[in-house]
């Protein structure tokens, strides 16, 4: 029993040792050969289907040195703000404090909070007030961020959100159940956020 | 694995992360100046039609228009 065990022991082993992990291959782009053949047979005048892997360009690879200017894709469910944007560095408001991202920074994926994402391309700035969402920083300098809602500062109303931040005060004090208390301590967050998003 | 770390409040009160995200993206919403405020309530309306079949059959649609607040 012991001698076969040892058997199995070396084989998961060395089969993790000659697979590298997916970012690290280079991106496998071709079509699949016997696939255009068979293809071609039956339909030699028609144009092969395309797969989505075709549409998806295959992410850099990561390069040796430090590249000069971080990619930024930033986009909502209805729009794409930002397009693969080569700026400086942008702060975003991660659950864990604001985060500086510049080119080189380490993969790291955060949650976002309510708060000011703002972008910084030579000496502008661009800020965005975000709902919520989510930042993935790839090892090659690419951030991808995606967010539910997300403004310019210049179109929020600064008496909406006193308002709302009196409102959902008054909704903690008089809640019972958790979910109320929750939804109001959810809306006491946003409007705060709001708040110094349009004072700060 | 830290799998009893602490959860962020609304997961404690039982609420999934979807809702908390759709719970901030309305209260942003409702906080924009006028022409952006309609703008955006506009687009996040959702209108669609339901109908409850009975014994293999239809029966008549009835037609729902649920604004974001619901």
């Amino acid at each position: 029993m012991l001698r076969r065990a040892l058997g199995l022991l070396p084989r998961p082993i060395a089969a993790a040792r000659a697979r590298s992990f997916s970012t690290d291959l280079p991106a496998a782009h071709t079509a699949d050969a016997t696939f255009m053949e068979a293809w071609n047979k039956v339909m030699p005048n028609m144009d092969p289907p395309k797969t989505p892997l075709s549409f998806m360009h295959p992410r850099p690879p990561t390069p040796s040195s430090i590249p000069p200017k971080l990619t930024v894709n930033f986009v909502l469910p209805y729009d794409s703000e930002l397009s693969t944007k080569e700026v400086d560095m942008v702060i975003v408001p991660a659950t864990t404090g604001q985060m500086g991202v510049l080119p080189g920074h380490v993969a790291t994926i955060a949650e976002l909070k309510p708060g000011v994402l703002s972008v910084h391309e030579g000496s502008e700035t661009t800020k965005y007030f975000v709902s919520s969402g989510f930042v993935f920083i790839h090892a090659n300098s690419f951030a991808d961020i995606i967010a539910v809602e997300a403004v310019p500062l210049d179109q929020i109303d600064a008496n909406l959100v006193q308002k709302g931040l009196a409102d959902f005060t008054q909704k903690l004090s008089s809640a019972t159940t958790e979910l109320e208390k929750a939804e109001a301590q959810i809306g006491i967050d946003v409007h705060s956020a709001l708040n110094s998003a349009l004072t700060g | 694995m830290a799998s009893n770390a602490a959860v962020p409040f609304w997961r404690a009160a039982g609420m999934t992360y979807i809702t908390y995200s759709n719970i901030c993206a309305n209260l942003v919403r409702n906080c924009l100046k006028e022409p952006y405020k309609t703008d955006a309530l506009s687009r996040e309306k959702v209108h669609f039609s339901i109908s409850k079949w009975t014994d293999g059959k239809p029966e008549k649609p009835t037609l729902r228009t649920d604004s974001p607040e619901e």
